[in-house]
């Protein structure tokens, strides 16, 4: 597939070109990150934050582009039971009209309001304003691992474009009766891989993209390595991806810190089982001796 | 404008869900040039959101299901006022939709034999709904996005369209092309194309409480509209009967009907399994009487009748507003949802792994020690536009619909599970009509250069306009008008009062003011699917106040009982001018074969 970008855009800005400096800074909850004459109005820009009465909080937003940015002071009214975004949306009506952030369902089932709060990868709907102490600062970021497009809004192209390198499923035939036939247990592994909702904030939180740009032409991600793993696990696929998954999707990079696993909102065991056991069975086609003796003798391409 | 970004194909399908994406890849097998224009990151689209199944009679638990008896239900559950043929067609072609998934590598639920397993629903007589725990929306839409992707087809992401553009030179106007603009910096895109397949979902964004995501703006129906199609049924709004009622952050958000299928059951303050009280005449014969009854059924559905419970979502969401209104409500306003007494910890846990997810993240409850409490909330539209039963083609040449955004499947209330199986059934045959209309014409239709520099002015005018008003401030008067006024419950004068209160904001939509650039800007996006809204809002209102009478998703105070006289009828809308007009018209009427299904025995 063509996912088509706009025209006059170009295309591969460098992750955080122009804005890494401000979104590491925001990410540590820094005052340097405030550009130059940034929009004053009604926002409290340099006011320090007060406890106020109750339902007020004070947020600080990363607002800008690729061009640069830096993070805005807000205070605005928190209800009971509210999550980030909820927060973030009574700000677009009331304070922010252009503040853009990507968002669909808000219930945690679409994954579009990815983003880094108080540093960490979050969904913006998922994340509670009762796990903040009252008084304590809401910071929000856009992913890091990511060109920003403007505020919280990211280029997650790359996830598209690894997306198409993924070898297409191709099942083995029917039965004799026509139906297809696979135990609940077999399918029961692939389908923990198939619940990833695309967030993409393992592919934000991985060290061996978030701070090595150079690493993303040779390296997927976890969610495109559990997508080979849930693949390789599939009853019914045929399209061997083992040799695939070393070469081109990097996943020798991978030296199992589980980040990726800790921040997955699905709770999905990425690093356990999808891309160990996935290492593993690489290594026994690869490296078995046998196999590697077979390969020679009957002269498989290489 | 010679520096307008322009794109030529055979098909444009606009939405990217399961019946945009079925479509573009019928479309794409047929031959078509083909492209989908999609308003979010693809993969993102509304239905990830279902949650219960597609309703499929595939007979792997119940060899007894045929497509004649889940044709029966859908007539049934819609009241009978739904388009027969589609209902045919759809019965007939689930199965194989559903088969063809997972060729594409689909992972759904198994049964002890290996199958496809199915899950109890609503309405539905037989366990039929092809599953994955609780998140069968997005194994569908994972599928297709996966298989389309392998397919190679162009998808324009972020891609908003504001209108469709027709080639008036003929005897007939045509579609000629789609003009979008690209939400990332605002630039405008011209699809040249003959043939336009509309999938753009439903309309729940103008309603307050309402399980839809934010897409849900009505756009296909208002294209349609403005480009000389029609729309039918519009007054049948379809409310849910469980969504949250509290946080009031999380109000709305839907409960799947499958903690009902799987055992759960609905209670009043006083802890009565009220469904039993509001049994109707109409499915008296089907529905147990009594709680033994209806839980002996679960494991024995041939001896025994269906719990109250699975009455279609209509029935349902009245008997819980009746509750709530007398005075038996939860804390919160809502009733009770209980399966945490019903059923095991570890049972609920794996069948229904997201609401368990959602209310221990969202709500600090844990659905396998205590009851949820839920309310109704906007769920589905079954209006739409008015296409023909096999083709999905509208009256407008080059125009299609398929899914949530046609109209005429449902008839006046969907079945849960009818929806997936919808997309997939009609999508498929979209794509098919589509490209075959395209590869038909002699001459392909141009665009009229005026109507594009108009369109782009009125996709400017907001940046245009000083002082104007804050798009999101109407957008919030909207939703509290359409949920007060023209919601679940409906009267004459309040519907009166909607229209004239809905035109109002229209003129105040008019002089609309954004902050910012057209770059990624939030305000801006709202202020053009506030058109949409705005028109859709006034069509239900239209609709729903012609209807003298309560049937399926239009229940009115004034006209309670359901009149077989409207039963025979349809209510078209079209826009003549800036005048939204409704024409009764008759129901395509069934042949005899089918019509011996619904005689009694």
């Amino acid at each position: 597939m063509d996912v088509q970008s706009p025209a006059g855009q170009p295309d591969g800005t460098p992750a955080g070109k122009g804005t890494d400096g401000q979104t590491s800074d925001a990410a540590a909850g820094s005052p340097e990150g405030q550009p130059a004459g940034a929009p004053t109005g009604q926002t409290a820009v340099g006011r320090p934050p007060s406890s106020g009465h109750a339902g007020t909080r004070h947020f600080r937003i990363w607002r800008g582009s690729a061009a640069g940015g830096g993070l805005e002071d807000f205070r605005v009214e928190v209800n009971e039971g509210e999550v980030v975004l909820d927060v973030i949306h009574r700000l677009q009506a009331t304070q922010a009209g252009d503040l853009a952030v990507r968002w669909n369902c808000k219930a945690g089932k679409c994954g579009s309001c990815s983003a880094e709060i108080n540093g960490m990868p979050r969904l913006l709907c998922m994340t509670r304003m009762g796990t903040f102490a009252q008084d304590e600062t809401v910071v929000v970021t856009p992913l890091r691992t990511f060109p920003v497009i403007k505020d919280l809004v990211t280029d997650v192209s790359f996830n598209y474009e690894k997306a198409r390198e993924v070898p297409a499923f191709m099942p083995r035939p029917r039965e004799a009766d026509g139906t297809y036939r696979m135990a609940q247990v077999d399918v029961e592994r692939s389908q923990e891989f198939r619940k990833c909702i695309e967030c993409f904030l393992c592919q934000n939180t991985c060290h061996v993209i978030r701070d090595h740009e150079e690493n993303k032409k040779t390296f997927s991600g976890p969610r495109f390595l559990i997508r080979l793993a849930e693949l390789d696990m599939h009853p019914l696929d045929t399209n061997n991806r083992k040799r695939l998954a070393q070469d081109q999707a990097g996943l020798g990079l991978c030296n199992i810190t589980k980040c990726c696993t800790e921040v997955c909102p699905e709770g999905i065991k990425i690093t356990d089982n999808g891309i160990i056991p996935l290492k593993e069975r690489v290594v026994d086609t690869r490296y078995d001796p046998l196999v590697w003796l077979g390969n020679k003798i009957r002269r498989r391409p290489s | 404008m010679s520096d307008l970004e322009r794109h030529s194909y055979d098909v444009i399908v606009v939405g990217a869900g399961g019946a945009g994406l079925r479509a573009a890849i019928a479309a794409h097998d047929a031959g078509a040039r083909t492209a989908i224009v999609c308003k979010s990151l693809l993969g993102k689209a509304h239905t990830v959101m279902a949650e219960g199944g597609i309703a499929a009679a595939m007979g792997n638990l119940w060899p007894e299901d045929s497509w004649q008896i889940h044709f029966r239900d859908t007539m049934r559950g819609g009241k009978m006022l739904n388009n027969w043929r589609m209902a045919q067609v759809h019965a007939q072609e689930a199965p194989a939709r559903v088969w063809e998934l997972e060729e594409w590598g689909a992972l759904f639920d198994r049964t002890k034999d290996g199958l496809i397993s199915q899950r109890d629903f609503g309405g539905h007589r037989y366990a039929r709904l092809a599953h994955v725990g609780d998140r069968t929306g997005l194994e569908m839409i994972r599928t297709l996005q996966q298989h389309a992707v392998a397919l190679g087809i162009d998808v324009f992401m972020e891609c908003t369209v504001t209108q469709l553009l027709r080639d008036t030179a003929g005897s007939e106007p045509r579609i000629a092309g789609a003009f979008a603009y690209w939400r990332e910096n605002g630039k405008f895109v011209l699809f040249e194309a003959p043939a336009v397949i509309l999938a753009t979902g439903g309309i729940g964004k103008s309603y307050k409480v309402t399980s839809n995501s934010w897409e849900y703006t009505g756009d296909g129906h208002a294209l349609a509209l403005r480009a000389g199609a029609s729309l039918i049924n519009m007054e049948f709004v379809q409310f849910h009967p469980t969504g949250m009622v509290w946080p009031l952050s999380v109000q709305g958000l839907l409960v799947t009907e499958s903690v009902r299928g799987d055992g759960g059951v609905l209670r009043n303050s006083e802890g009565r399994r009220f469904m039993f009280d509001y049994i109707p005449e109409f499915f008296k014969a089907e529905t147990a009487d009594s709680e033994a009854e209806a839980d002996r059924w679960y494991e024995d559905k041939k001896n025994n009748r269906r719990p109250p419970e699975l009455l279609p979502r209509d029935e349902v969401a009245r008997a819980i507003n009746a509750e709530i209104k007398a005075g038996r409500g939860s804390p919160h306003g809502g009733v009770f949802l209980d399966i945490a007494s019903r059923r095991s910890p570890d049972y609920i846990k794996k069948r229904l792994p997201s609401m368990y997810h959602q209310f221990k993240e969202l709500a600090e409850v844990d659905i396998t020690a205590e009851p949820m409490e839920i309310g109704p909330t906007c769920h589905y539209v079954m209006g739409g536009v008015e296409v023909n039963a096999d083709t999905a083609a509208s009256i407008v040449p080059g125009l299609y619909a398929a899914g949530e955004v046609a109209g005429g499947m449902h008839g006046s209330n969907r079945l849960g599970g009818n929806s997936l199986s919808d997309l997939l059934v009609f999508g498929k045959r979209a794509g098919d009509a589509a490209t075959a209309y395209a590869a038909s014409l002699s001459t392909r239709p141009s665009v009229p250069e005026r109507d594009v520099q108009q369109a782009e002015e009125e996709a400017s005018s907001p940046f245009t306009v000083q002082g104007g008003e804050n798009p999101y401030t109407l957008h919030q008067e909207l939703q509290q008008i359409m949920n007060d006024l023209v919601g679940l419950i409906r009267t004459a004068s309040e519907m009166s009062d909607a229209l004239e209160q809905v035109a109002a904001l229209s003129r105040r939509s008019e002089q609309l003011t954004v902050e910012g650039d057209h770059r990624f800007n939030p305000g801006w996006h709202l202020a053009i699917d506030l058109r949409n809204m705005l028109l859709v809002s006034e069509c239900i209102a239209r609709a729903a106040l012609e209807r003298k009478e309560s049937r399926g998703g239009h229940t009115r105070d004034d006209y309670p009982m359901t009149d077989p006289e409207w039963g025979k009828i349809n209510l078209a809308l079209r826009l003549e001018g800036d005048k939204v007009t409704v024409t009764q018209q008759p129901l395509p009427e069934m042949p005899a074969e089918l019509k011996q299904f619904f005689e009694e025995k």
